[in-house]
């Protein structure tokens, strides 16, 4: 798609970011699983601000998830394992992406699976719809399900990017987990496979114990960790997959404020998801979103994009 | 249907009841003039290593002076609630609220209800008892010592149960409404599962509506994170499964509709 010249006057700032074609207002999108999809944060947050909604992930059939406690606090951060509770495509389809089409806002699908089958029957039922690109979740951490394997295996990611590109209507992202020995290389496989854009970093898995009740924190026992807390690990490999392939990068894990999107913008990514922020500040995308219009004047940036990768 | 708040509130001021609970009113922009009894507010540490809300249900209303007043419980050291409970007047902290449906009040009107409280279920029971046009019957169960009487007692027929005997009826809530030779056409409960267990069972036998206050670790507080659910046994609105979440199509729940 081709971008506008923004105009000349000094403060103007262009805050567009492109993703396999499809032009965000600015690089500022929501993390799955944090955000539903939409409706409850419209309360605090006027959607068409945001680039894009991502939305909770979404399988073939409804999942119910696993049993509770599902989240637990950890130093800076938080730890969850609901386990991809999700109503199913269909009700999926028949309601929140109407929702989401109402606001001026781009819709990314996050869609999972545990099986090959599974991730291909959703995405073939999205091919007709409006939306504007989907995230393959092949990393969620929390269902114990032979896909686990898929974002922790190179040819597995590769031929599943693979299948699905094949089917698919719109672009597609391969959200990576950060479980792994050396994220570059399974970065590598999905863009071998065809993946438009990555997006990283999923969560760690962790584990908590009560010390009290001798029990762990989670009926799950072990949950993915998010939160302020990985945003090092992040943004490092973030960085390194950004130096390792060249399609472009969406950048997540411990954003609340803009500066902490910008570190990831500077490392690489072209647009960032916050997450947990929202959590414990409803209002945090928008935050970010007018932050970077800050510091764009602040440091005299034209274009949003000048800042991507510009820390080498 | 916007109507939940993030607010910087605060404090007025802060009572340590008995050891461990502490009351606190706090003086909020608009969240208290639109809370209902039963709802209850997301409270904010300032330490950036706890980001989680702490739910706390809300004790006291005061809609012309826009303060809530919240009764909690110390959980331990290093705690969040500890954080609170070191607050002084004059103090701020940020709160996001009113969440949750609350007791429907219209289902009591000139009933014979009990209210029963348990352990850090009873606050909420205050403001309920306030509100509630019903021949109010108000049951509230302590380890020892109690808290929150006198304003019971203006607000209903208060009936003790401790644990230890140290007043009224020696055992739990409902040793109380046995000895007490008590009744009611309606119930309205919070408190630890296994009284909220008794009771549910109690109301279903006696062919009771009853109403539960339930409770889950929480990180959104509105509805968007699927952390808070519980086993429902219609299947829920939102992913059509039997996960209600506690935090937005509870926390206030009929007996029959929910696995405790
Ligand atoms: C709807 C609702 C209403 C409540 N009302 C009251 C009240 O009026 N008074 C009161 O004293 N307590 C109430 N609680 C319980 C209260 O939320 C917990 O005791 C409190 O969150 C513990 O926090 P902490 O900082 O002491 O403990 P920490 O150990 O520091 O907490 C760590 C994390 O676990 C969560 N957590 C720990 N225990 C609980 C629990 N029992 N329920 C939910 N989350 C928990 C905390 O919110 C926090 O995110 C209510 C809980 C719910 C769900
Ligand atoms: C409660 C919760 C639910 C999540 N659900 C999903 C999900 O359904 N699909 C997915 O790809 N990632 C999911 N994630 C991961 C986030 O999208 C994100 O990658 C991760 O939390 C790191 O970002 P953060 O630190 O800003 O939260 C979830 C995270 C949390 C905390
Ligand atoms: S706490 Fe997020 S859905 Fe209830």
């Amino acid at each position: 798609m081709e971008m506008r010249q923004a105009a000349d006057e000094k403060q103007t700032i262009d805050t567009r970011v492109c993703i396999a074609g499809v032009e965000l207002k600015n690089p500022v999108m929501t993390a799955s699983g944090t955000f539903g999809s939409g409706q409850e944060y419209s309360e605090f947050v006027d959607l068409k601000r945001l680039g894009a909604v991502v939305t909770k992930g979404v399988a073939n059939v409804p999942w119910a998830g696993n049993p509770t406690p599902r989240i637990a606090e950890t130093y800076g951060g938080m730890m969850n394992a609901i386990g991809l509770q999700n109503p199913g495509i269909d009700v999926f389809c028949e309601r929140d992406i109407p929702y989401l089409q109402q606001f001026d806002t781009k819709i990314i699908v996050n869609v999972c699976g545990h099986a090959p089958e599974e991730y291909l029957a959703v995405v073939e039922r999205l091919a007709d719809e409006p939306i504007d690109m989907m995230e393959i979740n092949i990393s969620c951490p929390n269902v114990n399900a032979g896909f686990l394997a898929f974002g922790q295996d190179a040819k597995n990611v590769e031929k599943l990017t693979a299948q699905i590109k094949k089917i698919a209507k719109q672009p597609v992202i391969m959200k990576l987990t950060p479980n792994v020995t050396d994220i570059t290389e399974i970065a590598r496989a999905a863009e071998a496979g065809g993946a438009d854009a990555l997006s990283l970093i999923n969560t760690l898995t962790g584990m908590k114990i009560d010390v009290e009740r001798q029990t762990f924190a989670l009926a799950n026992k072990t949950g993915g960790v998010s939160g302020p807390a990985v945003k090092p690990i992040a943004v490092r490999m973030v960085y390194q997959v950004a130096n390792a392939v060249s399609v472009p990068i969406i950048g997540m894990g411990g954003i609340a404020t803009a500066a902490d999107a910008l570190e990831f913008i500077l490392a690489g990514a072209t647009a960032v998801s916050v997450g947990t922020a929202n959590f414990y500040n409803p209002t945090a995308t928008i935050e970010v979103a007018e932050g970077i219009e800050d510091y764009m004047r602040r440091h005299n940036v034209k274009r949003v994009t000048e800042l991507i990768g510009a820390v080498r | 249907m916007s109507c939940k708040r993030k607010e910087t509130a605060m404090v007025v001021s802060q009572e340590c009841l008995l050891p461990g609970i502490y009351s606190m009113w706090l003086e909020t922009k608009e969240i208290a003039g639109l809370a209902v009894p039963g709802q209850f507010i997301s409270m904010y540490t300032k330490d950036g290593s706890k980001l989680l809300p702490r739910p706390i249900s809300l004790c006291e209303i005061e809609k012309e002076t826009n303060r809530l007043r919240v009764v909690y419980r110390v959980t331990g050291e290093n705690t969040g609630t500890k954080q609170f409970s070191e607050m002084k007047a004059g103090d701020t902290i940020e709160i996001l609220g009113p969440l949750g449906n609350g007791f429907p009040l219209e289902a009591g009107r000139g009933k014979k209800a009990f209210l029963i409280g348990g352990g850090i279920g009873v606050p909420p029971m205050l403001e309920l008892a306030k509100q509630l046009d019903a021949q109010k019957q108000l049951v509230m169960g302590y380890r020892d010592e109690q808290f929150l009487t006198d304003e019971f007692t203006k607000n209903g027929t208060l009936y003790v149960a401790t644990e230890d005997g140290s007043a009224g009826t020696k055992g739990n809530v409902m040793d109380a409404i046995r000895e007490n030779a008590l009744g009611a056409e309606i119930i309205y409960a919070c408190g630890p599962s296994p009284m909220l267990r008794a009771i549910k069972q109690y109301a279903e036998e006696n062919n009771i509506v009853c109403y539960v206050s339930m409770e889950e670790r929480m990180a959104c507080g509105i509805g968007a994170c699927l952390a808070c659910v519980c086993q429902s046994k219609e299947v829920d609105g939102h992913s059509h499964v039997h996960n209600k979440r506690v935090c937005k199509d509870g926390p206030v729940f009929l007996s029959t509709e929910v696995e405790i």
